[in-house]
Parts: structure tokens; C-alpha cells; sequence
């Protein structure tokens, strides 16, 4: 941007002033805020999470819209488009490269850090593992708050760095040094973005890992926690030990592009045809080591809960106990264990030596072992179970197939020999796309239609959750599908034009066209789901407290479960998680918290 | 009227004012708070972990650099630095001990001791940082040097991995500080006794953990290469 952006100097007063009418809020609403805004109990602050996340996801799936629409139709004039992100970012309509790369870069760092993150832990991991553990509270209510607050300040920050001049940051959403020592400040920004964001994760990992250890109901022992719970927990630790890694990174890179230091700068670095006057003598792979350290365990992050909410919605609706839990639990921590080994698996093509990828390419093909284990488990569970299709189980079915695709696609990346004509094309958009959407966000709305009748007390509409289901479903193949095919081809995934330079990205660029209308297909069918949402909360049809009969905990307590407390009386767990269809019971369910199996009738 | 319905629900007898409504006894609320630090105090490892990462990485690289970088920091400061804050280790400490055993006034003594000894620290880095920007070893592009040529550039690393990781540290001292304050408050205010005083403890943990990173900063940095 030229000259000082009038956002600027809107978002300076701004501060000041919202914080006065805050005091004043405060003064004459002090019950609402502190009820809504700074409650510590969980289930608002879950609740702040969801809306907050929800609201990210939408941000981050509408730059990733605008991305579909430029790879379809790169140099055409939209002159919405202006209208939109300003004459600056597209100028007649045309969008700029420039812009082009912040949509890329904010479109992952928004989907992964303040979207899905945020909503698989912040949201269900805080409204639903004290339930499911008997707890009346998070371990550490006040700690609870200050990382939703200081979640919501790094978005704040993430979306103001686009009105910063220069825009925001734009080398990708791994920052890789030295372009990204040398982008606009807004990469500034994304720094301080993201050091809010890992310390709200620290600060939820600490609590969460603390509440499973302290706060576990009279009876719940270790292996009687739902698979929800043993899914957190680890997730939690994976959290706790890969992100400071980042916050270490992102400090070197800020002293580097505002003190004048040369952590991630080489010796005699060009910058367009001149040499830079640095220092240098620093090393770029040092910021991909420490990027990855923590961004391979994220991976996981993203992964683990969504397998949770989806075994504890196939066990509730095939009514049957999932299969191998001890075996899915033994899974998950090796899974955890072993994603701290296998970073450099991003880093094939940077010619660390084929010492260090053989061993990189061993841990990363014994780290498929067990999350193949766990999927199998997930779908052995059908097996013989009496399954009611409804829009949870839907999504959490889909996930099973999807997250295969993800999975599967995944391995020849994880060759160094296939990795390198693959590394950096569609085909890897593909691959963890399949694994992020279909996959982890399938599991993510699988998460919102089962347990919104506990939160509301009322039903998500069942046509309008269908059709979100079916029209995603369908959408969001033809968009990842064809990725694949134009990475195999060798399209570039970083292209403002879509590969239209290249000769031989010609015979796939077609499919650019079908992807930008699948693209948009998939943003009109998410209006049901907006609207099923909003609907449901006042119009929804009423439900008792255990509308699915289900075991777990968060089913003993009252709908919506009471403020500070959950519970009328704490529950104390007489069996394991997932008692379904036992012999001889008149019902086909027999809840954690019923002391004997004759009550549960 | 959830939380009477708990405390009285649950236990019939009148609690410590400091018991949270959603711990039983006051023995599981220190052992949570206890554990939730210890896991804080992970993410501190790892995060200076990285800083160690790329110490390790250009020190392997750059080792005649790192040498004479080293040489130019001020061993007296150095030691003197370390000793004041192994000090305030122990009166921490004895915070700690204090409180466990009511004593108020000790308690406030020995956190007051603590943060007298932080502050000299803080107060020596001061002196040493104003010296070396008067001498113009700060890195960026007024940096000097006047000793060998062939190593400038890397001795710029060395020092921009000295104000990275002592500019990191001071910050942690000054938030310790900043902790220490309210804990002076509160003990002033007579919260703590022989029952409750994890806050002191908690404080303790944190500056220990601090005092700790230090005890490996200062070999790191200052005795490169010392013994002869």
C-alpha cells in the first residue's frame, strides 16, 4: 500500500476508544461481560473459541475462494474484486501478484492457527473434556481465559497485518528465510502474530494436560476415559513441546528483520541482481529445522481430535464399542511420540544429505503404521454394529475414506526419491488438503451436529444438515482431486497465473476452471449450514439431556449443562466408555455414570 | 450458587479461604498447580532449546569467531553475575521455607532479598550491554570490529546470539520480578500460611528454572575458550 492506510489511523483510535466504552460496558453491564466475554468457566470460554474459530474459518476459506478464482481466470478483470479488497491489492479488478501471495500465505496461517487448531482444541476440547471426565471446571479456570484472550488478540493481529503497508505476510505460511526476511513489515506482524497464538496454546496445553492428570471424576481411571479425552490429552502434549520451538524461530527471524542480525541470513545473498548489505554467515535451513519441528507435530494436532470426535460418534451410532480401544490408545501415543522424528521430511529438496533423509524417510514410514492402525480400528467398529445414518455419522463416515486418501497420498511424499519431482506442486495441496478438509473439518462439523443438542438443548435441522453434508462431500473432491492430478503433471502450487507459463502444466490447466466453480459450490452449500446453525439455536426441535443414548459423562449432566459445576451431583464411573448393545440389557446402552447394569434399563 | 451447592455438597466442614470450588481438598489443588508449572516450565526448556539449537549450530561452525567474541566479554561482570544470582537462588529459597512455616516477616525479607539480588543483575547486564555499545559490538550495520578481519562477520553472530539470549533472559528476570511483586503484596496482605502458600512456591520454581538458564548461558558465553 502507498502512504499511511486510512486503517491505520482507524484502527490507532480505535483502541483507545473501544477501551473506554469497555470500562464503560463493564460499569453498567458488569453481570453480561463477565457472563459472556470474561466468564472462566469452560463452557463459554468453548463456546468463544467456537464462534471465534468458526469466524477464522470462513476468513480463511474466502481468501482461499479468491486464490480458486485467480488459478481459473489469473489477469481477467473482476471488478468486485476492487470493491473488495481495494484499488491497492486489485487494481481494475485485476488482482496483483503481491496480493496474490498474501492469499496464500493468510490463507494457511488462518485455517491451520486460528481455525481448525482453535476449534478441535480451544472449542471441543474445552466445553467437552471436563464433562467427560466428571469435572466441574478446566484445572486452571483464569489461564483459560487469558489463552482465548490471548488467541483473539493474535487473529486481531493476523487480520490487521492485511491493512499494514505492504499488506500482510506473503512468503508462505512457513515463512521461509531470506524472502522472508526481506518481505514488507506485514511479516513483522505475522511474527507477533503468531508468538500471541503459540502462547495460547502453551497456556491451553498446560491446563488441559494438568485438568485430565488432577480432575478425573471417583472411577475414571486411565483406560475408562472416552478416546475423546486419551486424543486431547496427547494432542496437548504435542502442543506443549513443539511450539516453543516456533517462538524460539520467530524471535530469530524478528531480530533479523528489525535489529540487523543474520541468524537465517547466508553470506554473499542477492536481492534482485544487488548484493544485501548483511553480516550473513547465518543459516536459512536453521529456520526450516525449527519451523518444521513444530509444524510436523501440528499435523497431528490437526489429526488427533478429529479421530476422537469421529470414534466417539461411530461408536455412539453404529451402537457398539469401538474396536481396539486399548490398542487405539497405545496407537496415539506412539503417533505422538514418533511426529517429533520425522520433520525433516518437508526438507528432501534442500540437500540436508542422504544420510540424514534415509533416516527422515524410515521414521516417516513406521509413523503410517499407527495411524493406519487407528483408522482401521475406526472402521472395524461398523462391523456388525446397527448404524443410524444421521448427519454426524455421515460426516464422521466420510472422514474415514478421506482421511485414507490423505493419508495414502501422503507416503510417496514421504520418499525422498518420489518427494522430489513432487515437492512443492498441487500435488501436495492435494495430499494435506484431503487429510485438513474432508478429513479433520468433516470431523470438526461430525463434532458440531453431535453434541449441539447438548450445548442447546435442541436438534440441528436434518435436511439442511444433509445437504451441507452431500454438496461438501461433492465439492470438495472436485477441488482436491484434480489437485493431484496437476502436481503429477509438475504445476507449481505457488503460481499467481496457475502455471500458465509453464508448457507443461498446459494439458491440466483446464481443470482450474471446474475447481474455481467447485470452489464456489462449496461456499454455497456451507449458507446451509450457517443458516441450520443459527436456525437451530432458537427453532430446533427440544431434546431431553441424552438425545443419542450415549455413555460418556457429558450425557449425565443436565442440557445445557449447569454454570460453574456441569453437574448436579459429580458423577463417579462405575465402566469403561463405550458400553453399547450388551447382552442381556433391556436398552442397548449403559452409561459410565449408572452404578448397576440392572438401573440403566 | 453452584459453588455453595459443591463446598457444601460435598464436605460438610468450613474450607481455606483459598480452596478453588472445583478442587476437593487443598492438597490436589497445589499438586495440580505444582504439575501445571513443571509443564510450563517444559515449554521454557524447549523454547530456549531452540535459541541452544542455533548457538550449537554456528558454534560448530564458527568456532574461532565464537572464541574471540567470547574473549571480549567482561569475565569479572560475568562471574560476579553469576554468584549474585545463585544468591538470590537461596533466598528465594528460604522464601519458600519461610512461608512454608507461617514466618511472615521472613517470608517478605527473603522475597525482598531476592528481588534486591535480581535487580543487581539486572543493573550489571546494564553496564555490560552500555559498554558494548560504546565499543560498537552490536550487530547490524554499525557493527566494529578491530580484530581480525577474517572473522568479523561471524563474530556478529556470536553477538547477536548474546543479546538474543541474555536480552531474553533479563526479560524473564524482569517478569520474575514483576511476579515477586504481587507475591510481596499478598504476603504482606497475610494470604499465605502453612496451608497455602503455593503462589511463593510457584514464584520460587519460576526463579530457579531462570537462574538455571543462566548457569548454562554463562559458560556458553563468556568461557569459550578460557583455560589458558
Amino acid at each position: 500500500m502507498a502512504g499511511p492506510s486510512p486503517w491505520a489511523t482507524h484502527l490507532s483510535h480505535a483502541g483507545p476508544c473501544s477501551l473506554a466504552a469497555l470500562r464503560t460496558a463493564w460499569l453498567r453491564y458488569p453481570n453480561l461481560l463477565r457472563r459472556y466475554l470474561f466468564s472462566t468457566d469452560h463452557k463459554v470460554i468453548g463456546l468463544q473459541y467456537a464462534f471465534t474459530s468458526l469466524f477464522f474459518l470462513l476468513v480463511g476459506f474466502s481468501l482461499a475462494v479468491l486464490i480458486r478464482w485467480q488459478q481459473a481466470y489469473a489477469g481477467q478483470p473482476l471488478p468486485l474484486l476492487t470493491l473488495l479488497v481495494g484499488e491497492v491489492n486489485a487494481p481494475g479488478g485485476i488482482m496483483l501478484p503481491e496480493f496474490y501471495n498474501q492469499l496464500g500465505a493468510m490463507h494457511g496461517t488462518i485455517m491451520v492457527f486460528l481455525g481448525v487448531v482453535p476449534l478441535a482444541v480451544g472449542a471441543f476440547g474445552n466445553y467437552l473434556v471436563p464433562l467427560q471426565i466428571g469435572a466441574p471446571d478446566m484445572a486452571f479456570p483464569r489461564l483459560n481465559l487469558a489463552s482465548y484472550w490471548f488467541y483473539a488478540a493474535g487473529g486481531v493481529v493476523m487480520l490487521a497485518s492485511f491493512f499494514v503497508p505492504g499488506g500482510a505476510a506473503m512468503s508462505g505460511w512457513t515463512s521461509y528465510p531470506p524472502l522472508a526476511d526481506f518481505a514488507p513489515q506485514g511479516q513483522t506482524w505475522w511474527l507477533a502474530g503468531m508468538l500471541l497464538l503459540v502462547l495460547s496454546s502453551l497456556l491451553g496445553a498446560v491446563n488441559f494436560i494438568t485438568t485430565i492428570v488432577q480432575l478425573r471424576a471417583p472411577g475414571m481411571t486411565w483406560f475408562r476415559l472416552p478416546f475423546f479425552v486419551w486424543t486431547q490429552l496427547i494432542t496437548s502434549f504435542l502442543l506443549l513441546l513443539a511450539f516453543p520451538a516456533l517462538q524460539a524461530a520467530a524471535i530469530l527471524q524478528g531480530m533479523d528483520r528489525l535489529a540487523g542480525t543474520s541468524f537465517f541470513l547466508p553470506s554473499g545473498l542477492m536481492v534482485g541482481g544487488q548484493a544485501v548489505d548483511v553480516a550473513g554467515g547465518g543459516s536459512a535451513l536453521l529456520w526450516q529445522h525449527l519451523f518444521w519441528f513444530l509444524a510436523h507435530p501440528e499435523v497431528y494436532v490437526l489429526v488427533l481430535p478429529a479421530m476422537g470426535i469421529v470414534a466417539e460418534i461411530i461408536a455412539n451410532n453404529s451402537r457398539k464399542p469401538v474396536f481396539g480401544y486399548r490398542l487405539m490408545v497405545y496407537s496415539i501415543f506412539v503417533l505422538g511420540f514418533l511426529s517429533f522424528t520425522v520433520w525433516a521430511h518437508h526438507m528432501y529438496l534442500t540437500g540436508m544429505g542422504t544420510t540424514i533423509s534415509a533416516i527422515f524417510q524410515a521414521t516417516t514410514m513406521i509413523i503410517s503404521i499407527p495411524s493406519v492402525i487407528v483408522l482401521s480400528a475406526l472402521v472395524l467398529s461398523l462391523h456388525g454394529g446397527s448404524i443410524r445414518f444421521n448427519t454426524p455419522m455421515l460426516f464422521a463416515l466420510a472422514f474415514l475414506p478421506m482421511f485414507g486418501i490423505g493419508g495414502l497420498t501422503g507416503l510417496p511424499l514421504g520418499l525422498a526419491a518420489t518427494d522430489i519431482p513432487l515437492h512443492d506442486t498441487n500435488y501436495v495441496v492435494g495430499h494435506f488438503h484431503y487429510l485438513v478438509a474432508p478429513g479433520t473439518i468433516f470431523a470438526l462439523f461430525a463434532g458440531i451436529y453431535h453434541w449441539f443438542p447438548k450445548i442447546t438443548g435442541r436438534m440441528m435441522n436434518e435436511t439442511l444438515g444433509r445437504l451441507h453434508f452431500a454438496g461438501s462431500l461433492v465439492t470438495m473432491n472436485l477441488i482436491f482431486f484434480p489437485m493431484l492430478m496437476q502436481g503429477m503433471a509438475g504445476v507449481n502450487r505457488r503460481l499467481w497465473d496457475g502455471g500458465a507459463i509453464y508448457q507443461h502444466a498446459e494439458p491440466v490447466l483446464y481443470l482450474n476452471v471446474p475447481m474455481a466453480h467447485a470452489a464456489f459450490g462449496l461456499a454455497l452449500v456451507q449458507v446451509f449450514f450457517i443458516v441450520n446453525l443459527f436456525m437451530s439455536l432458537k427453532g430446533g426441535r427440544r431434546v431431553t439431556a441424552n438425545p443419542w443414548e450415549a455413555t460418556t459423562l457429558e450425557w449425565a449432566a443436565p442440557t445445557p449443562p449447569r454454570a460453574h459445576g456441569n453437574f448436579d451431583e459429580l458423577p463417579r464411573v462405575y465402566r469403561g466408555p463405550y458400553e453399547y448393545s450388551v447382552p442381556g440389557m433391556d436398552v442397548d446402552f449403559l452409561p459410565q455414570h449408572v452404578p448397576d447394569a440392572k438401573a440403566g434399563a | 450458587m453452584s459453588d455453595a451447592a459443591v463446598h457444601t455438597g460435598a464436605h460438610g466442614h468450613a474450607h481455606h479461604p483459598a480452596l478453588q470450588h472445583h478442587f476437593d481438598t487443598m492438597q490436589q489443588q497445589k499438586e495440580a498447580g505444582v504439575l501445571g508449572m513443571w509443564l510450563f516450565l517444559l515449554t521454557e526448556i524447549l523454547f530456549f532449546g531452540g535459541l541452544f539449537m542455533a548457538y550449537t549450530l554456528y558454534r560448530i561452525w564458527y568456532y574461532d569467531a565464537f572464541v574471540a567474541g567470547s574473549l571480549e566479554l567482561d569475565l569479572f561482570w560475568g562471574t560476579l553475575n553469576t554468584a549474585v544470582l545463585i544468591g538470590s537462588s537461596l533466598t528465594m529459597a528460604l522464601a519458600v521455607r519461610a512461608a512454608q512455616t507461617s514466618n511472615r516477616n521472613l517470608t517478605m525479607a527473603m522475597i525482598i532479598a531476592t528481588m534486591v539480588l535480581g535487580t543487581v543483575f539486572l543493573g550489571v547486564k546494564v553496564i555490560e550491554y552500555e559498554h558494548k555499545f560504546a565499543v560498537g559490538l552490536i550487530p547490524g550495520p554499525g557493527f566494529v570490529w578491530h580484530g581480525n578481519e577474517a572473522l568479523g562477520r561471524n563474530v556478529q553472530l556470536f553477538f547477536s546470539l548474546y543479546f538474543t539470549m541474555t536480552g531474553l533472559h533479563a526479560l524473564h528476570m524482569i517478569i520474575g520480578l514483576g511476579i515477586m511483586t504481587v507475591i510481596l503484596w499478598m504476603t504482606w496482605k497475610g494470604r499465605f500460611d502453612a496451608e497455602y502458600y503455593a503462589p511463593v512456591e510457584m514464584t520460587g520454581l519460576y526463579w530457579h528454572f531462570v537462574d538455571i538458564v543462566w548457569i548454562y548461558l554463562f559458560p556458553l558465553l563468556y568461557l569459550v575458550e578460557r583455560h589458558n
